[in-house]
């Protein structure tokens, strides 16, 4: 597999080096453009200085978009222990891929349907799924989803994506500046053109600059889609050779089509999604799309077909897209060379759903992990309690039954070995209110207050009160 | 002649006289780079079966206290895993493909025995032990997978031109790959309850 994945790139490698010639090229005229006198040095010295540019864009990305994930708002690391049916799929993943690293995997607060890969580098990869995946996926749809986003991480094409991104914004902002100093230039007087500022000389080379300004961010565009469709459809064969179950994959795409829209995307990390939230219903089907995902349907039709032919391989994959797409292959002939057949697994039967897949136990781990008090009385209704509760005992609302708090989740909030009761205020500027340990009295703290203790009127609690900075 | 005109002359030899070893190096670091994935998926196949071991006990004990008239089905687990055990400790890679093939399908049985005891199926500690035992089940198969691609990438360069070469020189020595005999037990164990 590690063998395969090396030469999986080529074939849109040359798609990749088709948009670093454009770039070249056009940074190249340009220079031309600007320096007159010598042609042939102006076009080195443009495309030069426009490698430069993108080689800064790149290390810039690279180093700084790692920690996207850690932006979400609400994302809760997962742990064997608070999710323990998501990490070993997600372990299960990464033992078929023969990773040597374990991504970290996120959930994060979003009804929407989706998921998504993250990491340049390959000691810090994340794998990051919605809540509502979770909540409406089964063990073999899931599967089928951390599979496509191991694929994504094992083809390293955040890297690869990352790059050719830049590579477009770069071809992009050239041909943004060029036409925009063109056009100021034939509003003003003739003087401001010696001066410089916008290309000059031989008119060929002026009528070369603007068909490029305005051809390149096109073919650009073209390729940049071209690529990221490629790459997805590479994944989702990796991924039906990881789990040897299509089908999984092909039923969670069709729910997750339905409603993948989800709020924290932003064009750079669109094509790790495993469909496109920009673009939810993914019909998006000419050349000219915009869409970083090819369409859906297509998607599950050659997942579906290869379940049906009973055998799995990059092979069998790649002749159901080109039956599909009518283009040529996927991957390089050495790739299918050095691949196995295997036959498609049987189904996971059994219904874990019951004990952890249902909806509010995924709302309830989120819940934990902020430091939230979970209690179930024995009428089995579930107190949620948050973190500025400082009760050691409440009444169940259903059965009035009198629960006592855990001591372990309650020193948190008790802490400082002395038994000393701590009230951080997240606001100091407005209204506050907390309930007192003994549950008979209501702290009121006004925004005036700044005040170190407050004493509890019913049992002469004291509880010291935090600001934070 | 001087030192640079030499060097002039025979840009060519000197060339194929420097390059020669750097090709050598570089696929004989190759192939011990193949070999060293493949031991190392064998070794992860070996965490999962012991980890397996580990389970199963603590499913049997869990299961017995509902299941009193199968100890014949328990008896047949625990010596199918003790005899995993042992060909574990051998390290031999058909031995153990063997014995894994034969705990899968006393594990199976096992499992669909559990199908007649509702009252199991409501115990929490045993829904967790289950999808334990099914996310191991798992891991064993993917583990055998990567193991086996593993091995087939391995075979490829030993068999190969140019690294064959290598190959023979330092004895590197083909892989056998983990295959299950039966076709009905090719497939994973159905964990049905």
């Amino acid at each position: 597999m590690w063998e395969l994945i090396r030469i999986n790139k080529r074939k849109s490698l040359f798609v990749l080096i088709l948009m670093f010639i454009l770039m070249v090229s056009f940074s190249g005229a340009i220079g031309a453009g600007f320096y007159t006198a010598d042609y042939v040095t102006g076009m080195l010295w443009g495309a030069l200085i426009g490698v430069i540019l993108w080689a800064i864009q790149s290390a810039v990305a690279y180093f700084a978009g790692d920690d996207i994930v850690l932006h979400f708002n609400m994302a809760v690391v997962v742990t064997p222990e608070s999710y323990p049916q998501l990490y070993n799929i997600v372990e299960e993943m990464k033992i078929a891929a023969g990773l040597s690293v374990m991504p970290e995997i996120y959930i994060v607060q979003s009804s929407g349907l989706n998921a998504f890969a993250t990491g340049i580098r390959r000691e810090k990869t994340a794998i990051c799924v919605t809540r509502g995946l979770v909540e409406n996926l089964n063990r073999d749809e899931i599967q089928g989803v951390i599979a496509h986003e191991m694929s994504h991480i094992l083809n390293r094409d955040v890297l690869f994506m990352t790059f050719a991104g830049v590579m477009l914004g770069t071809i992009t902002m050239l041909s943004h500046v060029m036409l925009r100093g063109t056009a100021f230039a034939n509003s003003s007087n003739r003087r401001s053109r010696k001066k410089g500022g916008i290309p000059g000389g031989h008119p060929a080379i002026i009528i070369v600059i603007l068909l490029f300004a305005i051809v390149a961010p096109i073919l650009a565009r073209i390729f940049y889609f071209t690529i990221s469709k490629k790459r997805e459809y590479l994944a989702d064969a990796s991924a039906a050779r990881l789990t040897r179950y299509p089908i999984g994959l092909a039923s969670a795409l069709q729910k997750i089509a339905k409603q993948s829209s989800v709020d924290f995307v932003s064009k750079i990390t669109a094509p790790m999604f495993i469909v496109n939230p920009q673009f939810a219903g993914g019909d998006e089907d000419s050349l000219f799309s915009a869409s970083t995902h090819p369409p859906i349907y297509k998607r599950i039709a050659i997942l579906t077909q290869l379940q049906q032919g009973g055998k799995v391989s990059l092979e069998n994959y790649q002749k159901l897209y080109e039956k599909e797409l009518e283009t040529s292959g996927l991957f390089s002939k050495t790739t299918l060379e050095s691949d196995k057949s295997e036959a498609v697994r049987a189904e996971n039967t059994e219904k874990i759903t019951e004990f952890t897949e249902s909806r509010k136990d995924v709302a309830d781990v989120i819940l934990a992990n902020t430091g939230f008090k979970i209690l179930t009385c024995e009428c089995g209704l579930k107190i949620k309690l948050p973190p500025s509760d400082l009760r050691m005992k409440v009444v169940c609302p259903r059965c009035r039954k009198e629960l006592s708090v855990s001591g372990e989740n309650n020193a948190a909030a008790t802490g400082n070995g002395e038994n000393e009761l701590v009230f951080t205020r997240k606001n100091k500027n407005s209204w506050e209110s907390f309930p007192c340990q003994c549950g008979k009295f209501t702290f009121q703290l006004s925004p005036l207050f700044r005040g170190t203790y407050v004493v509890c009127k019913h049992c002469k609690t004291k509880v010291k009160i935090e600001y934070p900075e | 002649m001087t030192f640079l005109q030499f060097i002039y002359s025979h840009a060519i030899l000197l060339l194929v006289v420097i390059s020669c070893p750097i090709i050598f190096f570089a696929l004989y670091n190759k192939l011990v780079g193949l070999r060293n994935i493949v031991r190392n998926s064998w070794s992860q196949i070996d965490v999962q079966l012991k980890r397996r071991f580990d389970l199963i006990p603590n499913l049997v004990e869990t299961a017995k206290g509902y299941m009193k008239h199968e100890s014949e089905t328990f008896i047949k687990v625990t010596e199918a895993r003790a005899q995993a055990m042992s060909a574990i400790n051998k390290g031999d890679v058909k031995e153990v493909s063997a014995a894994a093939a034969n705990l899968d399908s006393a594990l199976a049985k096992m499992m669909l025995t559990f199908e007649n005891y509702p009252e199991l199926k409501a115990n929490q500690n045993f829904l967790a032990l289950q999808e334990e035992l099914t996310s191991t089940e798992n891991k064993v198969a993917f583990a055998r997978q990567a193991y086996n691609d593993a091995v087939m990438g391995y075979n490829n360069a030993v068999e190969m031109f140019p690294t064959n070469m290598v190959a023979a020189m330092f004895s590197f020595k083909q892989s056998d790959f983990f295959e299950i005999e039966d076709k009905a037990e090719k497939q994973a164990p159905k964990v049905t309850f």
